[in-house]
């Protein structure tokens, strides 16, 4: 590994995590924004132009308010919780390739900070992971309301990684390859995968909504019904900290997205690769106008559907969702099996 | 038993749920282009319909006297005990014999029902528009007799908040309200 190599990357990684954490402040803005706006109010507009300093004055009240630790708590995992939601949650962005190859010199430089082999399992690894800290945080607190809220987590967990999985399947099987050059190129060459797996990528779109708890799907933080949920107990900077990373994940699960079924940086009928400086900005645009509609997508979404009741949740994750993407799966398959005959 | 009366029967397109989840989305997305109910307070202040029940004032005559005969009635009409009258033989020769030295109405107990401004005979005492006062003490929300006059001199010009609105800068300045 050459010297310039060791500096690329770090550039790229001080590049994806701040891009990251003002992606995430800028969301905490547009939730309250867009949300104001879908019910004829106006939302914060009065710190900075149009508000957009409002994330900066929450984070410095965030800040300020007093930290508690409730008696009841296991106090090592009800400090360990959020540091096990957030970690991850800001680890998942370093797989994801955010433009074409920039070509600095004689180094064509890749703009991903970490072209792993299995970047996709690992992405599915880490935010599994993430639960578990909602789970612990849940069960640390001592309170019965964080604990149901972290049952619900594991349960939520359960029922949707399953249909998740496999609607990656079918993508993974068209590609051959677990990593997201491989995706993305396959893309490149025979247009995106939505119009090849539309069952696949609606069923991932769900799944996702599940995965970062989000409405229709937040039953872990059912305020009406738990309080608050799994971070209930949590105040000050620790409850920051799993806001952060409920954004965190958004952003990571709609760049998912956007890498699996939405060409990743790709714009369609463009040869980006041939055209140099331009075509690098143009892909990174492409990238960042998919990713923010995904996550305009999900403030939408959250503004117009009514929670799922529980065993509705369940229902559509066991008996809808996995027996549809196990059909896609076999369906693929055939598909493939008949082209390669052909 | 109750039975269940369905006015809809679901069909079976229904069940795929996606059509009404597209018309929910396209629902709110209209919604955010719309004109927005919110008056951005500070800046624009909401204008209170005629007949508003709010902070009151005590009327004043073509002399510019006041035009209360310290009567007491708004004081015995009133269901929250808040006005408190002393009265007086007027200094004046012409025009009324009475008039109050004290007129203090405790705004934290009055209830603006407005009972004082119709027991009045003399139409001395008049709820006006004003919604934003508010203060940090207690005493401050004592209005006295001077206060109340002065609330009319602000007043009596037309609604407030709709001056304010049009760019004229007043401020309800009542001292100690």
């Amino acid at each position: 590994m050459s010297g310039f190599d060791i500096a690329a990357a770090l550039v790229k990684v001080l590049l994806v995590f701040g891009v990251t954490m003002l992606t995430i402040m800028l969301m905490t803005l547009a939730e309250r924004r867009v949300s104001a706006f879908m019910q004829y109010r106006l939302g914060p507009n009065r710190v900075g132009f149009g508000g957009l300093l409002q994330p900066l004055a929450d984070g410095l009240k965030f800040l300020l308010k007093e930290d508690i630790i409730p008696t009841q708590a296991n106090r090592p995992i009800y400090l360990l919780a959020p540091v096990i939601v957030m970690v991850p949650a800001l680890m998942t962005m370093a797989v994801i390739p955010f433009g074409a190859p920039l070509q600095i010199g004689e180094h064509l430089v890749p703009l991903q900070v970490a072209d792993l082999n299995i970047g996709v399992l690992y992405i599915l690894a880490l935010t599994s992971v993430g639960v578990y800290g909602l789970v612990l945080a849940g069960w640390g607190s001592g309170s019965k309301y964080p604990l149901l809220g972290g049952l619900r987590a594991s349960a939520q967990l359960i029922s949707y990684e399953l249909a998740m999985g496999l609607s990656i399947i079918g993508v993974v099987m068209l590609t051959g390859g677990l990593t997201f050059g491989e995706i993305i190129a396959y893309q490149q060459e025979t247009g995106w995968n939505i119009w090849k797996q539309p069952l696949a990528a609606l069923i991932f779109l769900i799944a996702i909504f599940a995965e970062t708890n989000r409405l229709p799907f937040d039953l872990t933080e059912a305020e009406q019904e738990l309080v608050g949920g799994y971070h209930t107990e949590y105040s000050s900077l620790k409850f920051a900290m799993f806001y952060l990373s409920e954004y965190a994940n958004m952003i990571t699960a709609s760049a998912f997205m956007v890498s699996l079924f939405f060409g990743g940086w790709d714009v369609p009928f463009v040869d980006e690769l041939a055209m140099g400086g331009w075509g690098v900005a143009l892909s990174v645009l492409a990238f960042v106008v998919k990713v923010g509609f995904f996550l305009f997508l999900y403030i939408w979404v959250r503004w117009t559907f009514p929670r799922f009741r529980y065993d509705q949740l369940m229902r559509l994750g066991w008996k809808v969702l996995l027996p549809l993407a196990l059909v896609n799966v076999v369906l693929t398959g055939f598909w493939l099996v008949w082209r390669a005959g052909a | 038993m109750a039975t269940v009366q369905r006015t809809y029967e679901p069909q079976f397109s229904d069940r795929f749920y996606l059509p009404a989840v597209v018309r929910g989305l396209w629902m709110t997305f209209v919604r955010i282009f719309r004109r927005k109910d919110t008056i951005p307070y500070p800046d624009r202040k909401y204008v209170p319909a005629d007949g508003y029940r709010g902070l009151q004032r005590l009327n004043k005559d073509a002399e510019g006297r006041i035009k209360c005969v310290a009567c007491e009635m708004c004081q015995t009409a009133c269901p929250a005990h808040c006005i408190t009258i002393v009265p007086s033989p007027a200094p004046w020769d012409e025009g009324e014999e009475r008039y109050p030295v004290q007129f203090d109405i405790d705004l934290l107990r009055c209830i603006f029902c407005g009972f004082c401004e119709l027991a009045c005979p003399k139409e001395a005492i008049e709820l006006t528009e004003i919604y934003d006062y508010a203060s940090y003490t207690r005493d401050d929300l004592i209005i006295n007799m001077e206060g109340l006059l002065k609330v009319y001199d602000v007043t009596s010009q037309g609604n407030i908040y709709k001056r304010q609105n049009e760019g004229e800068s007043i401020t309800i300045d009542t001292g100690k309200l």
